[in-house]
């Protein structure tokens, strides 16, 4: 980019935000906001703490088994509905309304269900990141060139061969779309299923940070937590540029 | 592969020598969809080894026809036989090449070229050989790791046509092969057809709304009426091929046949 004949590196409006915070800080305008280099201070604080990797590993546990189980039954839902009219009617109506549902109202009944513990938490993953994942699929299977599908009957592919060899290929790229943005949601899911569970993982550290105005510690926690997010959406996001780039010659 | 001792079982409407000589007969075929009667009574022979061309006005269904052929689309009535043998289903004995060419954006020219053989089980090595001969046959070497997106139209046909080729069936069923590329390609196209079928020796059903296209083709011609799609008139053009292209194209023989096909169409055209 470039700003009056300037050449500006590309970070820099990075740079200009974590100034502006360090700034703010320092005035002490807003309580809530302690100066950028406190925070990150507090961020190194954390890292020498096994309370911190404990949390950490459970809230990976629950992120990782709740996303596996959201793409095993996200997948192949959305692809039933791709493929069938029938089920596509049948369900369509259901996945459609929890796809823009507030989930977090759900996440209750789940600790009343399975009480407050990591179940709880990897089923609102789940719930957070399966229905995206299930319409994206939906679209990609239902968006498959008519011809490629004939292609294979004509040349004898078995069903098993017709979704093994076309099917999941033809509509890898809206399969991964929608599994990026489920992990976007995902991660939503187990902050707020761990927040509300609030005895495990994050969700115990936030509640204990928030609750005793450990402002510095809770933005490290936070800025942890976005970092997480974008670099797995930007993770898929570069396997998606991979499948995108074949992808993108679809006739 | 298959066995062709399964007797004629069709009530002889031909004399045997033409049973024999026919290596796809249609009989009464109809098709409907819904309300919308799409073919009426067509019968046909194919005879073997011959490029038999499928021409007329657009929604005629001829590319309903030659699915029906492959076995892609179940006809309402009537039936068709292939070697003898009725089909329900595609066979390892037709193969199809696809007007917007069908092939697998994310493999390579090589996988897709082999994809028939890969469906039946064929071994990597084995397939991989048949691959790259038919690869080389139509004219492709050099672009065998190359994908379909950074082909060209007449290329990625190409790719098509050797996958139906590497499957070695009987017949070769085409349609409107060389509507999606450009006119010089597609004369190239036409030319490289005409040596296949030499070497090849198999039987070509093509589907085409081109009248120049399927005199200079086409051994037989078979005109089908506007929708309800009805056998209109069979037309053998018996183009001497020893001439250059160019001679072929002034040939008063060619040109005369190419004005009576054109008589026949133009009524359905208004």
């Amino acid at each position: 980019m470039r700003l009056c004949g300037y050449r500006i590196p590309m970070m820099a409006s990075l740079l200009i935000w974590c100034v502006l915070w360090e700034v703010v800080g320092r005035l002490g305008l807003v309580f809530l906001l302690p100066p950028f280099t406190d925070v990150i201070a507090a961020l190194g604080e954390l890292a020498g703490k096994a309370s911190f990797w404990n949390a950490t590993v459970v809230t990976l546990r629950s992120f990782v088994v709740g996303m596996i189980m959201a793409i095993a039954v996200g997948v192949p839902l959305g692809t039933l509905m791709g493929r069938s009219k029938a089920a596509d009617r049948l369900l369509g109506m259901w996945v459609n309304i929890f796809v823009s549902a507030p989930l977090s109202a759900l996440v209750p009944i789940l600790i009343i269900l399975f009480g407050l513990g990591e179940t709880t938490v990897m089923l609102s993953v789940f719930l957070f990141a399966v229905w995206i994942i299930a319409l994206d699929a939906r679209a990609g299977v239902g968006e498959i060139q008519h011809s490629l599908e004939e292609m294979a009957l004509s040349y004898g592919a078995t069903p098993v061969q017709l979704y093994g060899k076309i099917i999941v290929w033809a509509a890898l790229p809206e399969i991964l779309a929608g599994i990026r943005i489920g992990f976007i949601r995902g991660v939503k899911g187990v902050v707020i299923g761990q927040l509300l569970v609030s005895v495990i993982g994050y969700g115990e550290m936030f509640e204990l940070y928030s609750r005793n105005f450990l402002m510095a510690e809770f933005w490290a926690l936070t800025i942890l937590l976005f970092a997480f997010a974008m670099l797995v959406a930007e993770g898929v996001g570069s396997i998606e540029k991979r499948v995108g780039y074949y992808a993108g010659a679809r006739q | 592969m298959q066995a062709v001792s399964s007797p004629p079982a069709y009530p002889v409407l031909h004399d045997a020598s033409a049973t024999s000589q026919a290596v796809v007969q249609v009989r009464g075929v109809h098709k409907s969809y819904d309300t919308v009667e799409a073919l009426r009574d067509i019968t046909l022979d194919f005879p073997r080894g011959a490029l038999t061309s499928l021409l007329g006005p657009s929604g005629c269904g001829k590319t309903t026809l030659l699915k029906i052929i492959a076995g892609l689309i179940p006809a309402t009535s009537g039936d068709v036989r292939v070697n003898g043998r009725a089909v329900t289903r595609p066979g390892p004995e037709r193969a199809f090449v696809f007007q917007d060419f069908a092939l697998m954006p994310w493999a390579t020219v090589q996988r897709n070229v082999a994809f028939g053989l890969e469906l039946r089980g064929t071994p990597l090595r084995e397939r991989q050989a048949t691959a790259r001969h038919y690869i080389a046959e139509v004219g492709l070497t050099g672009f065998e790791e190359r994908y379909p997106h950074e082909l060209s139209g007449g290329m990625r046909q190409r790719v098509g046509l050797a996958r139906a080729l590497a499957v070695n069936a009987d017949v070769l069923l085409l349609d409107e092969p060389f509507s999606a590329v450009d006119e010089q390609t597609r004369r190239k196209f036409q030319e490289d057809l005409l040596g296949l079928r030499e070497r090849e020796r198999k039987t070509f059903i093509f589907v085409t709304h081109s009248i120049e296209e399927a005199v200079y083709l086409s051994d037989q011609i078979v005109m089908l009426s506007r929708r309800p799609g009805r056998l209109s008139r069979i037309v053998e053009p018996k183009v001497d091929h020893s001439g250059t292209p160019d001679e072929i194209r002034r040939d008063p023989r060619y040109l005369d046949t190419v004005e009576e096909i054109w008589q026949v169409l133009r009524e359905f055209v208004d």
